[in-house]
């Protein structure tokens, strides 16, 4: 125990003490900061100059719709004109919007020419200015015909033009009783970015194991070592400093991405904190939002819960997959024989994290269910069940199968090791690496 | 009393017996020489007796009782395949090594600096070993395996990467741990230091142990009744049936024979012949080196035979 003490203690030093580490760990928040701000600050920019638009209107009934404001300039031209325009395209005029036929009877007898693609905002507008007309011009068309009262019209038309628009919300009950409003959104998000940190995070560190064991069997003080130490002993003591090392830097990317955000947010005007501006994206992805709710909704994801989740999730599929490698790592003579080995592997962990992707949109759904029983994958697909609520059975379930197939794994994975660090020379094959297991 | 002992190990790897009823004997206080061809299987000997594998059947004995865990503390192993973290510093490594050997900080602190004091390499102490050359490293290396003091030392091809100069000191080091009263186990092909140093041997041969005993004794018994004479002559030309001359050459005015005695003529008849009818000015009857022995032994012996001489 002492010694194990002292390897960990060594590994995590000499990890922590690192200038790649340290730099890894201070600049990384202000990389993750910038990509998370900048497309905001960007989108707050406004496009510089007018964009003109021509309208060759040929029915002459919707080209006074199109209003011009500091974006975009609609222009109405004759419709003789047309064919010579297109030459123009690209130069002062941005796109032409052709309209061939009343679209009150031929709805797609409208086009825009442009020779970018158009933008979505642009596109929004011409669909939304058109539609009211034609509703427009539906409803009068119907007034025309005398059979239908002028009161009743108008009634139709009120109801239209007030546009009542439905926002679903979403409430949670728990059994204590409390009913919260949750947003699907906002638990997607937070649990798109838990799956994404764990998935980074146990492939990044589970290498780094890999990397530590090949280096030691490289540099041949492997042998050195384990005359003094058991072989588990050094595994075991390598495998917990380098999760220290994980933990360590992932408390420390927290605190300064929290702080980073708030400060950057007020930099840029949003005075409500860093959690609004992933909210404000998530809003910007869903649809429209209520700002004054997606606080109360924040409030209402169980961050402690999710906190200590994601790290026995974390410790649970850390430790499984650092085995794996570790036992490749411990395998191979160097760097291109591990290709073999970690294929297999890599791919495991795709699938998982793809499993995790996709659980988004169903997150009770077969898929989830199943890949959250499955250790291989659950600690990563937990992460995005977790923030929509699972019940507590499945939870523990996961935990108990990922903690127990841990155990198994890593001791056989110890079984391997103990031998394959001492095989110099030839790659060794599946078939002899099982043989290993069974060494005295 | 023997500090060591191995009895019929056996170590089967996959499709290959790496050890076949492997039973050495080590005296304390002694050099025993582990000796054998590549790929014999002294290293998985080794290994077994440092308890980093097991064996699949026998047993190793220390002070007469079965070996267990903490023994590893009592013994220093110096591997043939040795390596140091490349990028950490000499003292830091070497202090890291002494506790994880059981030693408390201050104490491995004490003996560190004794022991690089000795090998006068103090001012290396906060350089990265990366910065060290091979020998330089080999010397951290010996440190960190004596430092804890432990009472069996085995060191596999110790002097390989040294200099003739580093070797004779870690040779002399050798000798003192020897009158320490340390037991040491020496595993090297270079038979030179085997002779000089070795108390006794265990030759291995393909996974079983073919020879063992004194170095003496072993030497003595593969003689081959050959005699060196210096004489002052300008030629030797007796006719004798009791031996036949294998070589004359002359050094200055005197000229050096080699005889060898036919079967079991005794040495002081063959030296009283010589002497009626040259002036001697030395002789000596010459022991097969242990190089000679070895390859003897190696092509020689029937693969299911075990000689044994008497340990000392």
């Amino acid at each position: 125990m002492n010694t194990l003490k002292l390897i960990v203690e060594k590994e995590y030093a000499n990890r922590v003490r690192k200038k790649t580490f340290i730099l890894m760990t201070i600049l990384m928040p202000f990389l993750f900061v910038a990509l998370a701000l900048l497309p905001l600050w960007l989108a707050n920019l406004k496009d510089s100059g007018t964009k003109k638009i021509a309208v060759a209107d040929y029915t002459g009934i919707y080209a006074s719709e199109f209003q011009s404001n500091e974006e975009y300039n609609f222009e109405l031209i004759h419709q003789n004109d047309t064919s010579g325009l297109m030459q123009q395209l690209g130069d002062e005029l941005f796109a032409i919007l052709t309209i061939t036929d009343d679209l009150s009877k031929n709805p797609k007898a409208v086009s825009l020419i442009s020779e970018k693609q158009a933008p979505m905002d642009l596109q929004s507008y011409i669909e939304k200015t058109l539609s009211a007309k034609v509703t427009e011009q539906r409803l009068e068309g119907l007034s025309a015909s005398a059979n239908v009262d002028q009161a009743t019209i108008s009634q139709v038309r009120k109801i239209v033009e007030s546009k009542d628009d439905i926002s679903l919300s979403t409430l949670k009950w728990s059994k204590s009783g409390s009913i919260s409003e949750t947003s699907t959104a906002v638990a997607s998000i937070v649990g798109m970015i838990f799956t994404f940190l764990i998935y980074m995070f146990i492939m990044t560190y589970g290498s780094m194991v890999m990397q530590a064991v090949m280096e030691e069997k490289r540099s041949r003080i492997v042998e050195v070592m384990i005359s003094s130490v058991k072989p588990v002993n050094l595994l075991v003591g390598k495998i917990i400093a380098i999760g220290l090392v994980g933990l360590t830097q992932l408390f420390i990317w927290g605190i300064m991405i929290g702080i980073l955000m708030t400060f950057g947010s007020i930099a840029m005007g949003y005075s409500n904190g860093s959690m609004e501006i992933q909210a404000a994206q998530a809003a910007a992805m869903s649809g429209d939002f209520d700002p004054t709710t997606i606080m109360t909704m924040l409030a209402s994801i169980n961050w402690l819960e999710i906190f200590v989740n994601f790290i026995v999730y974390f410790i649970g599929g850390y430790v499984l997959y650092a085995s794996i490698f570790a036992a490749i790592g411990s395998s191979v003579d160097n760097e291109q024989d591990t290709q073999q080995f970690m294929v297999p592997i890599t791919l495991l962990l795709l699938f998982a994290f793809y499993a995790g992707f996709y659980s988004v949109n169903n997150p009770d759904g077969p898929l989830a269910f199943w890949c959250s029983f499955i250790p291989f994958t659950s600690p990563i697909v937990m992460m995005v069940r977790i923030p929509f609520g699972i019940p507590l059975w499945q939870n523990l379930l996961a935990i108990v199968i990922l903690y127990g197939s841990f155990l198994l794994i890593s001791m056989l994975a110890a079984k391997i090791y103990r031998v394959g660090i001492l095989m110099y020379g030839k790659k060794p094959t599946i078939k002899e690496i099982m043989k290993w297991i069974r060494y005295k | 009393m023997f500090y060591l002992e191995t009895h019929d190990i056996v170590k089967q790897y996959a499709e290959h017996l790496a050890l076949d009823k492997v039973s050495i004997e080590v005296p304390r206080g002694t050099i025993f020489g582990l000796l054998g061809p590549n790929g014999a299987g002294k290293t998985t000997l080794i290994r077994i007796i440092t308890r980093i594998t097991a064996p699949d059947s026998g047993e190793v004995l220390i002070e007469g009782r079965p070996s267990k865990e903490e023994d590893i503390y009592k013994i220093g192993y110096l591997p043939e395949e040795r390596g140091l973290y490349k990028k950490m510093k000499v003292g830091e490594q070497a202090l890291y090594l002494a506790q994880l050997r059981g030693m408390t900080k201050e104490e491995a602190h004490r003996e560190l600096t004794a022991w690089f004091r000795r090998f006068d390499i103090m001012d290396w102490y906060n350089r990265k070993v990366e910065e060290l050359s091979k020998g330089m490293q080999q010397k951290v290396q010996f440190i960190s395996t004596v430092i804890h003091n432990p009472d069996l030392l085995i060191f596999d091809e110790p002097f390989s990467g040294f200099d003739p100069l580093n070797a004779e000191i870690v040779k002399n080091e050798m000798l003192r741990l020897k009158d320490e009263g340390k037991t040491i186990i020496l595993s090297t092909h270079n038979m030179e230091s085997v002779e000089e140093l070795c108390d006794n041997i265990a030759l291995i041969n393909k996974s079983r142990v073919v020879l063992h005993g004194n170095v003496y004794a072993i030497r003595n018994a593969y003689k081959q009744h050959i005699f060196r004479f210096r004489l002052v002559a300008d030629d030797f030309d007796p006719v004798d049936t009791r031996f036949v001359v294998l070589s004359k050459q002359k050094y200055h005015e005197y000229l050096d024979v080699r005889l060898q005695a036919l079967s079991n003529t005794e040495m002081s008849e063959i030296v009283k012949m010589v002497m009626n009818h040259y002036e001697v000015v030395s002789f000596e009857e010459e022991l097969p080196t242990m190089n000679e022995v070895f390859i003897q032994t190696v092509k020689e012996t029937e693969p299911e035979k075990t000689i044994s001489y008497e340990y000392a």
